[in-house]
């Protein structure tokens, strides 16, 4: 009898337990709206936090290669040029000048400050441009500057600083010549990897970038004014910015938090203002609820989720067998019930931020129709009877729910819709990485996130067999030709049909089967307005304000 | 016993010799590097990356600078955090998690042995069943979910205690509780299982015979020997807990010392692979000797220094 009680409170115990968890969330999130309602407009805290997963890989704008560094420092810092509404407007530079044949670009800067109080220079900017270049100050972006005159040649050892294109012609002028005619330009130059360093503090304390103090001087909308490390950032308003009057916030926190559900929960108690992208991450699991409480922010960012085919292995090589394995996935349900994060199906290679037609793509997802007739000539062309006769194909990825999911789904449709069998197989990422570097592999998954806003990000991965990115080991001539063409063509309506043209060559050929465009998705405060997510999927708190 | 401790020692360095060969060449075998990212690196930036931190000279040059500098206790810059050195990593990393693993292991002692004692003095008895029910769910439930259950009903629901994050004392209430179940709850069952096996024992009766009161039994005579097989897990769970954890310091955002040793190696971060790798293996060897000196202190029939019979 004793026995049976006490096994009988046990499970009581247990069941209680799980009651507990599985009731709803809705009570705190009530609250935590009715405190914000609450609060009178005029003097709402301008405080802002945020989570930006992980420690930065470094604070120094010619060393940062990572998209957390680069969510900090887009604060901090400013370029000659901000991205605004998806175009580049001048920022430290007032106004410039092109060249006829699109090679010099000549800037005038503005009257602007570093935090400390010192003026910002041309000086300045050649100074972090030939410091990022430099190889003995080991830059990972470097590559990012090779657009400037002798740029990889300097990284390369092979001039010397003097020849880079880049010259202070005085305080205020800032003269750079390009390698070849960049048509994006003004793009780039409002990444990162080409904001200034305060040369004066720089020269003399070589460390100045490693923690927050009165060495690390910036020049954009708000200073750092704390580094925890791996714990938390503290941003305050920068008093010295030159549009100052236009930033709102007086501070910003950004919490280093990796872990979803941990930071959707901070949200929930009003904690964060901001949980998701572009800084952080929300749970696939919980984007359904938030999306049917009305609360889930969705924007399409330029980036593309494709699998690549090794176009040298049988029966890859064949174009056929690659269009009926391209044409043969549904995508819509891959991201309505997989990725569900409201993701654009993908039939195209450059995203809708870039082409807006793009959207609608190049074929038709789902053909299965199409799949099958193209899939019969393919075995007609490799002389093979049946479906069966295939050599075998292995799809990799690497270690990941969310891309095994999609793989096994992608496996199913491939069976039922062809007869096609394939192997899944996973590794964990820097075993990934290097097996598809080095070709070996037959299907792989592969996403990429847009650099700058041009499509020639998306295509010249595919310019040339050997080229670091491009995984397929395939190249075709025209579209090589089109890409080196499209650099030099001024006019921006032609150079957007040599791209596209260049495109439908690769929708044509199929090296790769693309599956969806990423979005961002996001929660927030709904009185907090203003803050700036561009189509790359960067994040700018400079207009950003509580209501 | 101090020639017992200074042959320990000896054994310590040793093992550290060991455990540092074997990380170097385990992780250089693994495939990959800390500069493969999606993006690959042009070759000429990947090579004079290489050259800057050494990485393209022969593998025994590298094995043997490795060991010069960790005997100079310098585990050279990390690769993942441009500017940190892997001293800065453990300098900054582990005082946060040992403050939150003793403060854990504090709470895992005293409640685990506490639950123990209750457990076994009222064996079969309703307060038994009781705690070993509460203890076997503190074995099964792992850390992650007993966390999210603590900050789903704790700071979610009841508004104790904040979500997440390390900032104050009351930030590490939750992480400690989390962290401190399963070792709490192992306690426990230790404690009542040989708590029981000693009050079985015959000079527990002779001193029921005397007459002494049931507390005086409990604390001079039968815990301090129940308490051996609880020291000896003490050592490598002081350890592991002290160290951090990487899935408590995932889930509530706590810049500890746990997830350097998970994040490290999927980074290919090579210098701080081998740095936690030896500070982990120096604070285990240290915890082992410590419960071995305090095997001779809280039972004197065992000898340390008496050789063979003292193992």
């Amino acid at each position: 009898m004793k026995k049976r009680l006490s096994l009988l409170f046990s499970l009581m115990l247990v069941l209680s337990l799980f009651l507990a968890a599985c009731g709803g969330f809705n009570k705190k999130e009530e609250t935590a709206g009715d405190q914000a309602g609450e609060d009178k407009k005029a003097d709402v805290p301008q405080e802002l936090r945020v989570n930006i997963n992980t420690e930065p890989f470094s604070l120094h704008p010619g060393l940062a290669n990572d998209s957390t560094s680069g969510a900090v420092l887009r604060q901090t810092f400013e370029g000659l040029t901000v991205i605004k509404d998806g175009k580049p407007e001048p920022a430290m530079a007032e106004s410039y000048e092109v060249s006829d044949d699109l090679t010099t670009y000549t800037f005038k800067l503005r009257d602007a400050k570093w935090t400390n109080g010192d003026p910002v220079t041309a000086h300045d900017f050649e100074y972090a441009w030939k410091w990022a270049l430099d190889p003995k100050n080991q830059a990972q972006y470097a590559y990012q500057l090779y657009y400037i005159k002798n740029g990889q040649a300097f990284n390369e050892g092979k001039a010397k600083a003097e020849d880079v294109g880049v010259k202070a012609l005085d305080d205020k002028t800032l003269q750079v010549t390009l390698e070849n005619p960049t048509p994006y330009f003004l793009e780039l130059t409002a990444f990162y990897t080409y904001f200034p360093v305060n040369s004066k503090i720089a020269q003399k304390n070589p460390d100045w970038y490693k923690n927050a103090g009165p060495d690390y001087t910036s020049n954009g909308p708000f200073k750092m004014v704390s580094w925890e490390h791996n714990n938390k950032i503290v941003l305050e308003k920068n008093e010295n910015y030159w549009d100052a009057d236009n930033v709102k916030l007086t501070k910003i926190e950004m919490f280093m938090v990796n872990d979803p559900n941990t930071e959707l929960s901070m949200f929930n108690n009003g904690e964060l203002d901001w949980a998701g992208s572009p800084t952080g991450y929300l749970p696939t699991d919980a984007l359904p609820k938030l999306k049917e409480e009305g609360k889930l922010h969705v924007q399409p960012i330029a980036g593309t989720y494709w699998y690549k085919f090794n176009t040298e292995k049988p029966p890859l090589n064949n174009v056929n067998i690659r269009k009926a394995l391209t044409y043969a996935i549904d995508r819509k349900a891959i991201v309505e019930n997989i990725t569900k994060g409201e993701q654009i199906p993908a039939m195209a290679a450059v995203p809708p931020t870039m082409f807006p037609e793009n959207e609608k793509g190049y074929f038709k997802d789902n053909d299965v129709e199409k799949a099958k007739e193209h899939l019969k000539k393919g075995l007609e062309e490799l002389g093979l009877k049946d479906v069966k006769d295939l050599p075998p194909l292995t799809l990799s990825f690497n270690t990941n729910e969310a891309h095994a999911k999609i793989a096994q789904a992608i496996q199913d449709m491939w069976k039922k819709n062809l007869g096609i069998e394939v192997k899944l197989e996973n590794a964990e990422w820097n075993v990934y990485i290097d097996k598809l570097h080095s070709g070996d592999y037959q299907i792989g998954r592969m996403g990429w996130l847009g650099d700058f806003n041009d499509p020639i990000n998306f295509l010249e991965l595919y310019r040339d067999k050997e080229g670091g990115n491009n995984d397929t080991n395939w190249e075709h001539p025209k579209f090589k030709q089109l890409l080196i063409d499209s650099q030099k063509e001024a006019d921006p309506e032609k150079r957007k049909q040599m791209l596209k043209e260049a495109e439908a060559i690769l929708m044509d050929e199929l090296p790769i089967a693309p599956i969806y465009f990423y979005t961002n998705t996001w929660v927030q405060k709904e009185n907090l307005k203003g803050v700036e997510v561009s189509g790359l999927g960067d994040v700018l708190f400079k207009w950003a304000y509580f209501e | 016993m101090l020639k017992y401790i200074g042959r320990r020692l000896l054994y310590m360095l040793l093992s550290l010799f060991l455990i540092i060969t074997a990380t170097f060449f385990l992780m250089r075998a693994a495939p990959g590097g800390p500069f493969s990212g999606e993006k690959q690196l042009p070759p000429e930036i990947e090579k004079n990356l290489n050259e800057f931190y050494g990485l393209d000279r022969p593998w025994y040059e590298q094995y043997f600078d490795y060991l010069i500098s960790i005997a100079q206790w310098d585990f050279g810059p990390s690769f993942k955090y441009k500017g940190q050195t892997v001293n800065d990593l453990i300098n900054n990393g582990f005082p946060v998690s040992f403050f939150l693993g003793m403060e854990a292991l504090f709470i895992a002692v005293g409640l685990g042995i506490l639950l123990g004692i209750i457990a076994a003095l009222n064996h079969n008895k309703w307060q038994d069943y009781g705690a070993m029910v509460f203890a076997v769910m503190g074995i099964s439930v792992p850390s992650f979910i007993m966390a999210s259950f603590l900050q789903y009903v704790l700071a979610i629901k009841l508004g104790l205690f904040p979500v997440a994050r390390w900032e104050s004392f009351m930030h590490s209430v939750l992480p400690a509780l989390a962290l401190a179940t399963t070792p709490m709850a192992f306690i426990a069952r230790l404690t009542r299982s040989s708590m029981l096996e000693v009050l079985s024992n015959d000079y527990i009766r002779t001193a029921k015979a005397k007459g002494l009161s049931k507390f005086q039994i409990t604390v001079r005579h039968t815990i301090r020997n129940a308490l051996l097989p609880v020291v000896s897990y003490l050592g490598p769970l002081s350890a592991q807990i002290l160290t951090g954890s990487f899935v408590i310091e995932k889930i509530f955002g706590i810049p500890g010392l746990g997830s350097h040793f998970v994040l490290s190696i999927s980074n290919r971060d090579y210098t701080t692979i081998m740095g936690v790798t030896v500070f982990y293996g120096i604070i285990l060897l240290s915890a082992m000797l410590l419960v071995d000196i305090a095997y001779g202190l809280i039972d004197p029939r065992i000898k340390l220094a008496g050789g063979k019979k003292g193992e």
